[in-house]
């Protein structure tokens, strides 16, 4: 009895001794060399693994830098400035600060806004109610309400609110990756920046339709008017397709814009004070009356001198 | 010969075949009707007429877009009013053509009388040309141009036209009715098109739940007597009108992955469209009037139909003269019940392949709560193309794009089999669907790239 379990415990001994001294031997001959600066940049990486700098991951986006000349193609949304600038310093390298951004939605056709015209019992899924219509709601362009966005977001960031329906997102939490925009089968998420102290400006709504049709559908519908591009002093807005666009990097954060527009389809978020319409409305005015004063005076002047 | 039927999967819905009674009914024209410029597979058509042009009934006012793509005839007489786009069936904008009805002119050169013609012409390219300029396109449901379908690519030989009177979709009667009402016409067409393609033999498959068709159909290949045509008894089971099930179920052969039925000697072609092959060789007239069901499966008799439908009435028009909307009504299909689309927009007009409104009750359509996968594999068991649903569909989920495409997500016909026979109520054709969409995009690419890549070889070996 005693003899087997010495055997036993010897031979064994014996052979993981062998095996480990087998193990070390292949470790150090297949030793793959790599460069350990990968190692390194990984390390003060966020570990996230979102694919939001469009590498499969935190390592591959390491060794992709490692190997890159500079830095200009690649950023990490996540970690922002302060990883890039570690990043940089591990490598060597110089970049620029780059200003941070966040997911905005542009819908607000909210329950209220927009009534729902049919009913959708299908796979609760934005894409496959995308591949079948164009929705439960006489707006072809909106939110689908479905949640793929919420699903797709990897930090928690997205919600769905029950009360409009509309996905909800947590700028705390926000890391700019941008799964949620490439999610959407709709396109109403975009990556804008998010603003000095989280203020900006943008016209949530997304409807191409005509005025009519797109107020028909929605209440809170842009209806191309372009009272706000004929506002706008920062020439920021442009209107294609029956829709406004802010130019997040032209726009000035005057609220203008928000002040005029009829439909209550752009939005201005984090600000201080809540908006005195008429206060900015009356400010236009002067600003224009003004304007038409001088444009007289000049055209007085002209006369004159032209005898 | 004994009953025939394809030889994978397929399920056995109740065929709820309610209509089939109710006599073909030309449906009264509406004051506007809205012709859409994609009613066909392929490219939208492009729109030859102005606001304020004068049309007749029969006068070509598109053109085709494409080589896949089709001419679109005025269904009606009177003034265009608009050409702009307008919403279709899935809510989507469409160009549509609307013109203001105004009595009932007729092009001079369509012959309306009833008499049959059975002299068969000789040329084939005329008969090409004629199918081609009368926008017929396969009513079976794909709308895939017919003259492209009947022009086999060089090298390819067709062994056997099919002609499918399968009409497996539950509800669905219209396919029946013009069977029993017009088989000459249908056997005269199914003639035309043997010529076409050169004298191969013709089968004509219905299924055996409709033996009035058969018998009609029988009687008429007997009476005019054309060589190589004759019907073939199937086993009803769904979806034996799948084309390439219809090749399995009759000549026993299958058709690969990312293959054509030319490849194994088949052409098939459903019955409405050797009807509309007929009307365009023998009398002239192009597509555009196509015979549509309205039933239900709660539905009183006296509120089902098949209507002879000019295309361009607008799905209103036709509930309205059907007498509404029922109260039992929950949904709205059109098109079967395994494969049709819900109709979320009433104002949508009808098109070349519309073939049904059906008002499914709540108990009928109410989709069931999805629960877990348990593995019982009664959809791969139930898929017609041999593939694993429930396999593809956790591939879906997880994204693996090469993965789908080796267990061949993109020969799924999204006949709705499986989503027929999940007990745990898994939307199975719905993920199914957007995989093949994504592999199908994955394939295109990678085609586009090996064209591109071939030609820029061919542009540098001349360069030298």
């Amino acid at each position: 009895m005693t003899q087997t379990f010495i055997w036993t415990v010897a031979i064994l001994t014996v052979l993981g001794l062998l095996l480990a001294l087998i193990l070390f031997w292949v470790a150090r001959k297949f030793k793959v060399e790599e460069d350990p600066r990968i190692d390194e940049v990984e390390k003060v990486m966020p570990g996230a693994n979102c694919g939001g700098c469009g590498f499969a991951g935190c390592r591959a986006f390491a060794d992709a830098a490692v190997k890159a000349p500079n830095l200009d193609n690649q950023y990490c949304p996540v970690g922002g400035d302060e990883v890039m600038q570690k990043v940089a310093s591990i490598l060597g390298f110089t970049v620029a600060a780059k200003a941070p951004q966040v997911a905005v939605v542009r819908c607000n056709g909210t329950c209220e806004a927009r009534p729902r015209t049919n009913e959708y019992d299908g796979a609760e899924s934005c894409r496959v109610k995308a591949a079948l219509y164009s929705g439960d709601t006489g707006c072809a362009f909106g939110c689908l309400g479905c949640g793929d966005c919420v699903a797709a977001c990897q930090f928690g960031a997205l919600s769905m609110d029950p009360a409009t329906g509309l996905p909800v997102v947590d700028e705390d939490k926000c890391t700019a990756c941008g799964a949620c925009a490439k999610a959407c089968p709709k396109h109403i998420i975009e990556l804008r920046l998010k603003g000095p102290r989280g203020m900006r400006e943008f016209v949530s709504c997304m409807n191409k339709d005509k005025g009519p049709a797109a107020k028909k559908a929605c209440a809170n519908a842009c209806i191309g008017c372009g009272l706000c591009a004929k506002t706008c002093t920062h020439d920021a807005i442009t209107v294609t397709d029956n829709v406004a666009y802010i130019d997040f990097n032209k726009c000035k954060l005057c609220r203008e814009c928000e002040a005029v527009c009829p439909t209550g389809a752009i939005h201005g978020v984090n600000f201080p004070k809540e908006l005195d319409k008429e206060a900015v409305k009356k400010r236009i005015a002067d600003r224009k009356a003004k304007a038409a004063e001088a444009a007289k005076a000049a055209e007085e002047k002209k006369e004159v001198a032209n005898g | 010969m004994g009953k025939l039927t394809f030889s994978m999967g397929g399920v056995h819905p109740h065929d709820s075949k309610f209509s089939r009674a109710c006599a073909i009914e030309e449906l009264p024209l509406p004051q506007t009707v809205y012709v859409s410029m994609a009613q066909h597979l392929g490219a939208p058509a492009k729109p030859l007429v102005a606001p304020g042009d004068k049309v007749v009934v029969g006068q070509v006012i598109a053109e085709p877009g494409g080589f896949i793509s089709a001419f679109v005839h005025s269904p009606v007489s009177g003034t265009v009013k608009a050409v702009a786009p307008r919403k279709d069936l899935a809510g989507n904008p469409v160009m549509h053509v609307e013109i203001a009805v105004e009595g009932d002119e007729w092009d001079p050169a369509i012959d309306r009388s009833q008499d049959l013609v059975t002299a068969i012409p000789d040329d084939k390219a005329a008969i090409l040309d004629k199918i081609k300029a009368a926008g017929v396109v396969g009513l079976g449901g794909a709308t895939f141009p017919t003259h492209v379908k009947l022009s086999p690519p060089p090298g390819k030989v067709a062994e056997c036209l099919i002609l499918n009177g399968a009409e497996c979709e539950p509800f669905l009667t219209s396919d029946f009715r013009i069977m029993v009402e017009r088989p000459k016409e249908i056997v005269v067409g199914a003639a035309i098109m043997q010529k076409v393609l050169g004298g191969c033999p013709c089968v004509i498959g219905i299924e055996e739940n409709k033996p009035e068709a058969i018998a009609s159909m029988s009687a008429a290949v007997a009476e005019l007597g054309y060589p190589g045509i004759q019907v073939q008894v199937l086993k009803k089971r769904y979806p034996q009108g799948g084309e390439k099930q219809l090749i399995d179920a009759v000549m026993h052969r299958q058709v690969k992955s990312g293959g054509l039925p030319i490849d194994v000697g088949a052409v098939v072609q459903n019955v409405a469209t050797s009807l509309a092959v007929y009307e365009a060789v023998q009398k002239n007239k192009p597509l555009i009037t196509n015979v549509l069901t309205i039933t239900g499966d709660q539905i009183p008799v006296s509120q089902q139909h098949n209507y002879l439908f000019r295309i361009g009435i607008p799905l209103s028009y036709i509930v309205e003269h059907a007498g509404g909307i029922p109260d039992s009504a929950a949904k709205l299909i059109s098109g079967g019940p395994m494969m049709g689309k819900a109709i979320s927009n009433l104002d949508a007009t009808t098109v070349k392949g519309s073939s049904s409104v059906l008002y499914l009750s709540e108990a009928a359509t109410r989709r069931q709560p999805e629960t877990n996968c348990i593995r019982c594999g009664k959809c791969a068991d139930a898929c017609p193309m041999g593939l694993e649903p429930f396999l593809l569909n956790r591939l879906y989920k997880v994204g693996d794009l090469d993965a789908l495409e080796q267990n061949a997500a993109q020969d799924c016909i999204e006949c709705g089999c499986c989503l027929y026979s999940c007990p745990a109520h898994i939307p199975l054709l719905d993920q199914i669907r957007q995989a093949k969409g994504q592999v199908m995009g994955v394939i295109r690419a990678r085609a586009a790239a090996a064209k591109a890549a071939a030609e820029a070889a061919k542009a540098a070996a001349e360069a030298k």
